[in-house]
């Protein structure tokens, strides 16, 4: 694989216009992935779902390279109707549109930052990876007691011009002092057999808020990893809904750093899934300082050949007294053939702290489907109807009405 | 007058018991086998304990295979490097080679050891109601109640006479549930194990005593590796208690026991482990690395096998008693108390096997950790696709003293058939001020409340314990924790 990574990075050194500096960073970052290839589960993080098996498996002919140079067409029958939004569009691996019309121009800042050194510390080879092959980094900045009128939606989207490639997609964004940001990401990927891999970086100053939704429902065939760092300082609020569905394989790390007091996170998340999709969701939150909270919440809903894996880390630093930390997970099995891991883990090194996690995972209750058709309804409706409320719950802990309902309307619950 | 009297009495057992007080060595001459690890070291202690050939092959296997392997690191609690050629891998009482036929043949000096242990070996032993085998660095000293224990059909000897008078059933079953192929010291075990404890039980008898294993390190620069077997026939009933001490040394010593327990059809096994090996000082010098591998097959259906442990010694503690629930019907337990002081390090939990159809599953963990300690529980639940209408319930409970010591729980939850259920919960918290002011308010010292909550907080894995044990471990809790509470 290594000498496919050398050539491919060659192909694009060519075809793009990195500058040498740039080329020397990118270099760094190749070789470190060379060195250590994709994850596999000898490695604790990736002992459910091995990332390199299943590229193996699903993409034999996985290419590094992509042509930068060519733009991409932006279809508007992507755009989600009904809620007026800024976006940013992600075509094919290039952002070919960053659209923030709807908002005060002042108060927003959009800096390029690939020519700037964007290692990032964290021991992960597909951070490497994205580093090494991605085309621009921009960094997005939310000026002081600004919050943003309208929700951001990011578009990932790919068109048929791409197949079994490599797509890398990396934005850092900061939140001033007493700013807030919804996020959207939207994927409507329709073309098959390509490996996603994003990476986002915020920080949060004092009083900031973020609120960042995933929303992954379309069937599609490609494999995508997510990952969202989180630097939180005084009383910031960050706030993660992870709809995990339709990809074939779709890893979802969320790692928030509560560096300031009185700060909390909140990461929801539904995992729905059928025919051979494997999905995971792993977080870590880590509760530095005094007065931290944090709450999980992930359900499961599990059809014929389908796994789901939740890896949640709860750290509490022994100076980070009277945390609050909280996280459940559970799954509803509705085959045979399905399959649910979970590895709800603490490590507590404060003593003044209430943390608590659970995990439950079973069938549908057969009571319960007893009592729904005693009172007229048939099998298929009190399984929906059962089902339904399941899920219900985790998109009940959506705090914005517009997007809660949004959100609602796209996987089709009823409230 | 009365109360003064009582506060005096109390006082004076704490000062008594506060120390360390297994920590004494005797002074017994040793047979060594040589230094070192390697195939001559294993045909000694072959050898020397007039081993068939069949049990040298089944060690050699284990030595070639245990060549191929790495130590472990994944573990939480780190330690410093092993020299595996640097110990002792056989060392017993001189007095011992040849073996006494009775308890009066006994070298007084051991005997004198064991009273101070406390191990009711001789009339006591009577009275008690406990069959005991106690085994001293690597060699099985003495099996008391034999004749009563005979008359049922049930065999409870050391492994060593086990194998020259039992070899059809060590054949059959040694090695079968912990394979000489498994893990490092699991392997290693296989390879050098010295002595052991082993029990079967014939068909349809209820064992009508407690049976109970003394362990004790004595010599400097051993290893101990016992083997423990127990095989529970078919409808039979075993309860069986271990114990372990070992005297104050510098160094660390490793304690590498494999422990096999087979139940059949409709048979119970009920193994107790109450573990006060010495936990090093309060500054972390010495003490014993316990790295056990014990494991439980239920083989037959409706069996049932049920760990309790109490785990308060050792610097180190890693291991995990599992059961693998392989016949229909079959029931798993775990109920643990670990606690940690100082600088002693606990990574202990459970794996729990779900292969059978209707298999069931209980994990009570309560862990500890007061001082500079760290804890963890780590555990495996898993339910394969065949273990149709399974269940599992695990809840793990830690508690903090103090803000330089951790607790972790790493809890392991596969769950591959939609006809099972799993439920986990877990905490971690402190002693709550309320509580303790409740508990001050009535006139106990602060010290007092503590031990009173604790033992409530143990309270449900401390009721799984045989009676007479039940006392001593709740004792062993309140020593563990003495001078924890600021």
């Amino acid at each position: 694989m290594s000498e496919q990574l050398q050539s491919d990075f060659d192909k694009l050194v060519k075809t793009s216009k990195f500058s040498n500096e740039e080329i020397k960073f990118k270099k760094n970052f190749l070789n470190n992935f060379i060195k250590n290839g994709f994850p596999n589960r000898k490695q604790e993080d990736w002992k459910f779902l091995d990332i390199s098996q299943i590229i193996k498996k699903n993409i034999s002919d996985l290419s590094f390279f992509n042509d930068y140079s060519q733009s991409n067409r932006i279809d508007p029958s992507i755009l989600v109707d009904g809620l007026e939004h800024n976006k940013i569009m992600f075509i094919n691996g290039k952002i070919e549109q960053i659209d923030f019309n709807l908002e005060d121009q002042n108060k927003i800042e959009i800096i390029d930052e690939t020519k700037k050194d964007i290692s990032f510390d964290y021991e992960n080879s597909l951070i490497d990876l994205n580093s090494a092959f991605i085309d621009k980094v921009f960094k997005i900045i939310i000026k002081k007691n600004y919050s943003l009128k309208k929700p951001l939606i990011i578009y990932h989207s790919t068109s048929d011009k791409i197949k079994s490639t490599n797509i890398n997609l990396r934005l850092d964004f900061e939140l001033g002092e007493n700013s807030c940001l919804k996020l959207i990401d939207y994927f409507s990927n329709t073309t098959t057999k390509n490996l996603i891999n994003i990476f986002y970086n915020f920080n949060l100053e004092k009083d900031s808020i973020l609120k960042n939704y995933k929303i992954d429902k379309f069937i599609n065939n490609n494999l995508k990893y997510s990952f969202n760092n989180i630097e939180q300082g005084n009383n910031s609020v960050s706030e993660t809904f992870i709809l995990s569905s339709g990809s074939d394989y779709f890893k979802n790390e969320v790692n928030c750093n509560l560096n300031g007091e009185y700060s909390s996170a909140f990461v929801n998340g539904i995992f729905s899934l059928n025919e051979n999709r494997q999905h995971e969701i792993r977080t870590t939150i880590n509760h530095l300082v005094e007065n931290t909270k944090s709450y999980q919440l992930i359900k499961s809903v599990l059809g014929k050949n389908s796994k789901s894996a939740y890896q949640g880390r709860i750290f509490v630093n022994s100076k980070a007294q009277k945390t609050d930390g909280y996280q459940l997970s559970k799954a509803i099995l509705l085959d045979e053939t399905s399959e649910f891991n979970a590895k709800p883990e603490l490590e507590i090194y404060a003593d003044d702290v209430k943390c608590s996690h659970g995990s439950a995972s079973g069938s549908l209750d057969e009571n319960s489907i007893f009592y729904l058709m005693s009172r007229g309804l048939n099998y298929q409706q009190s399984k929906e109807l059962l089902i339904n409320g399941f899920l219900m719950d985790v998109v009940e802990k959506i705090t914005d009405v517009e997007i809660k309902n949004l959100i609602t309307n796209i996987i089709g619950l009823k409230q | 007058m009365k109360e003064e009297f009582k506060m005096d009495t109390r006082e004076k057992e704490i000062e008594n018991l506060k120390d360390y007080k297994y920590g004494f060595t005797t002074d017994i001459e040793n047979i060594k086998a040589p230094k070192g690890l390697n195939e001559e070291v294993i045909k000694f202690i072959s050898k020397i304990k007039k081993e068939p050939k069949w049990m040298l092959d089944f060690r050699l296997k284990a030595f070639e295979r245990f060549k191929l392997l790495k130590e472990p690191n994944w573990q939480k609690p780190k330690y410093p490097k092993i020299d595996y050629q640097d110990l002792y891998y056989y060392s017993a009482p001189k007095s011992m080679k040849d073996k006494p036929k009775s308890l009066d043949e006994l070298d007084p000096k051991l005997l004198e050891t064991y009273k101070k242990l406390g191990i009711p070996l001789q009339e006591q032993a009577r009275l008690n109601g406990i069959a005991v085998d106690a085994v001293f660095d690597s060699v099985s000293v003495a099996t008391t109640f034999k004749e009563e224990l005979t008359k049922q059909g049930i065999i409870f000897c050391s492994m060593s006479e086990a194998i020259q008078k039992h070899p059809e059933l060590v054949k059959k079953y040694l090695g079968t549930v912990i394979p000489t192929t498994d893990h490092f010291f699991a392997t290693l075990n296989s390879a050098v194990f010295t002595d052991g404890s082993f029990v079967y039980i014939p068909e349809g008898v209820r064992c009508p005593m407690e049976l109970s294993t003394y362990f004790r390190i004595n010599a400097s620069e051993t290893g101990q590796f016992e083997r423990t077997l127990i095989i529970a026939d078919k409808g039979s009933y075993v309860s069986y208690l271990e114990g372990c001490t070992a005297p104050m040394r510098d160094e660390n010593q490793l304690h590498a026991a494999n422990v096999e327990l087979i139940a059949l059809d409709d048979a119970e096994i009920k193994y107790s482990t109450v573990q006060n090996w010495y936990p090093g000082d309060e500054n972390g010098k010495g003490g014993i690395y316990n790295f056990v591998t014990k494991r439980g097959l239920c083989k037959g259906k409706n069996s049932k096998i049920s760990w309790t442990q109490v785990e308060t010694g050792s610097a180190i503690t890693w291991k995990y008693p599992s059961c693998i629930l392989k016949g229909d019907n079959s029931v798993g337990e775990f109920y643990s108390i670990a606690i940690t002081n100082n600088y002693q390090k606990a990574d202990t939990g459970t794996k729990m096997i779900h292969l059978g159809k209707n298999t069931k599953s209980k994990i009570i963990s309560k862990g500890i950790s007061a001082g500079f300690s760290d804890m963890t529980y780590r555990g495996l639940v898993d339910i394969n696709s065949k273990a149709k209408n399974s269940s599992n319930y695990t809840q793990c409970d830690s508690l903090l003293m103090g803000n330089k010591c951790g607790a972790h729980t790493v809890p392991y939850i596969k769950n591959k058939n939609f006809d099972s259920n799993i439920a986990h919960e877990a905490t971690t918290s402190k002693i709550s001020e309320e509580q303790l002011h409740y508990c001050q308010q009535r006139g106990l010292n602060p010290e007092e409340a503590v031990g009173l909550i604790v033992n409530g907080f143990c309270k449900e894995v401390l009721q799984q314990l045989p009676m007479e044990f039940a006392v001593e471990a709740q004792k062993l809790v309140g020593i563990s924790l003495e001078g924890s509470v600021g």
